[in-house]
């Protein structure tokens, strides 16, 4: 592992300040997204689980679509194709952003949107899952659509799907690997750089891999937290009981 | 900008020559998945604790790391594996495709580890039981009992997972295989059709993905309905 303190060829800095770098940019979009995923993956959930109009339809149509293609054609189409189908001035300026955020915002707004389609449905499975007498309930004591979701669905829905949510916010970090591609150096494509550096294959691997492996133990450790904090004594074991 | 129709016909063949390979890859990692799988989601079952604790700690590893990564250890790996196993004392260069291969299975095989293992604890306990007083080894057992009622009882999961697997093999793309979006983006880079190209291999992905998926939730429905 001596190589993290070896200078760097720009003469800059050390190897390690290339790998915190690389952590810097997956944490950052990770989080990004996952805000991005949360917000937009709740509405269109909600949205699935409505009776009737254009609304569920319309879930259905984003959740079908970004769950069928591969996460990286999808990065292929906020990088490459979307400004070309843009107008010319608009697509000029989104070609000419500043490196790394030339790559960092389609990134995000590709994972943020891709891992809502998959939070979507947990919310919805969430949501069904409760019977049917919470909203027959909710009406009776004269709550509206939006005040029934936010204050008795929801908040029943998301402790449900708690442990499933969980596996998703480690995915997310998976994911953001999948970013190098279009050319976001973050902690994966750190480690190719640094081989192709230095030709010591198995330390700058070894290194990255350790720290794919260490983030999953936190992120495990704050979902296990916050799944513990929010328990209801009548929810414990994760289903409804009458 | 106009999408040109002609270029799209024009790369079809070579699209398909691409998409060719995909499907061997999946192929490859659902069999060997499964396989290697199911073994592991044995070993996890051992009464043997080194044998569980070894199975537990690769299926953790593995499902802990991003499948690009593992792309790069298996491509960086698999030439120095060879050349120690055949005592040449050097790396061996080896074919992207033997490399891919080798990723999808090990990589694909923590995943459906899991599945068969959430199978394996659906089956009631006297399943166990009544091999045991039948007299029956333990791996007829499995083979004949266990294995193949863990199977049915997953078989949805085991799909899906296996949709996922099939949109996972675009990632060879890292390593400039030519799988279908490794086929797309040579062409979109040589005659620089990139929006022409990329769109038809997402409406590709996509008919196969949504019919493939469409299959499960009805074979879901059947199966939920066989079970009552």
């Amino acid at each position: 592992m001596s190589l993290l303190f070896e200078a760097t060829p720009d003469g800059a800095g050390r190897y390690l300040d290339w790998i915190v770098s690389g952590l810097g940019w997956t944490l950052s979009l990770a989080l990004g997204a996952w805000t991005i995923a949360l917000v937009v993956g709740t509405l269109i959930g909600v949205a699935r689980t409505l009776p009737n109009g254009i609304l569920p339809r319309f879930g259905r149509v984003y959740v079908e679509t970004f769950r069928n293609i591969p996460l990286l054609v999808q990065m292929f189409f906020w990088y490459f194709v979307l400004p070309e189908l843009l107008p010319v001035r608009v697509g000029m300026a989104i070609k000419q952003m500043d490196p790394p955020w030339g790559s960092f915002v389609p990134a995000l707004i590709c994972l943020g949107l891709f891992t809502a389609a998959r939070i979507a449905e947990q919310v919805r499975a969430g949501v069904q899952a409760l019977p049917r007498g919470q909203i027959q309930a909710a009406s009776a004591l004269g709550f509206g659509w939006a005040g029934m979701y936010r204050m008795i669905l929801l908040p029943q829905a998301f402790r449900i799907i708690l442990p499933t949510l969980t596996n998703e916010f480690m995915t997310i970090f998976k994911n953001t690997s999948v970013a190098l591609t279009i050319g976001l150096v973050e902690l994966t494509a750190t480690a190719r750089e640094i081989n192709e550096n230095t030709f010591r294959t198995f330390e700058a691997f070894g290194v990255v891999t350790i720290v794919y492996l260490v983030i999953a133990l936190i992120a495990w450790q704050i979902m296990y937290r916050i799944e513990r904090a929010v328990q209801l004594p009548a929810l414990a074991g994760g289903g409804a009981r009458p | 900008m106009m999408v040109d129709v002609s270029a799209i016909a024009a790369a079809m063949p070579y699209l398909l020559e691409g998409l060719w390979f995909t499907v061997q890859i999946t192929l490859v990692g659902v069999t060997g998945g499964i396989v290697f799988g199911s073994l592991l989601a044995v070993a996890r079952l051992s009464k043997n604790p080194m044998v569980s604790a070894l199975a537990t700690a690769y299926v953790n590893l593995m499902r802990s790391i991003p499948l690009i990564l593992v792309i790069f250890w298996v491509f960086f790996l698999v030439p120095w594996a060879i050349g120690w196993l055949t005592q040449s004392g050097r790396p061996i260069a080896v074919g992207a495709s033997l490399t891919i291969f080798v990723t999808f299975v090990l990589f694909e095989a923590a995943y459906y580890a899991e599945i068969v293992r959430a199978g394996f604890r659906s089956i009631s306990p006297g399943q166990y039981s009544a091999c045991e007083a039948l007299g029956l080894s333990k791996f007829h057992a499995y083979i004949y009992i266990l294995f193949p009622q863990a199977i049915r009882n997953v078989l949805p999961i085991l799909l899906t997972q296996t949709i996922v697997l099939f949109q996972d093999t675009s990632l060879v793309y890292v390593i400039s295989a030519t799988d279908l979006l490794g086929a797309a983006t040579k062409v979109a880079q040589r005659d620089g059709r990139l929006v022409e190209m990329y769109l038809t291999v997402g409406v590709i992905y996509f008919v196969l993905c949504y019919a493939a998926s469409q299959f499960v939730k009805q074979l879901q429905g059947r199966l939920a309905h066989g079970a009552r």
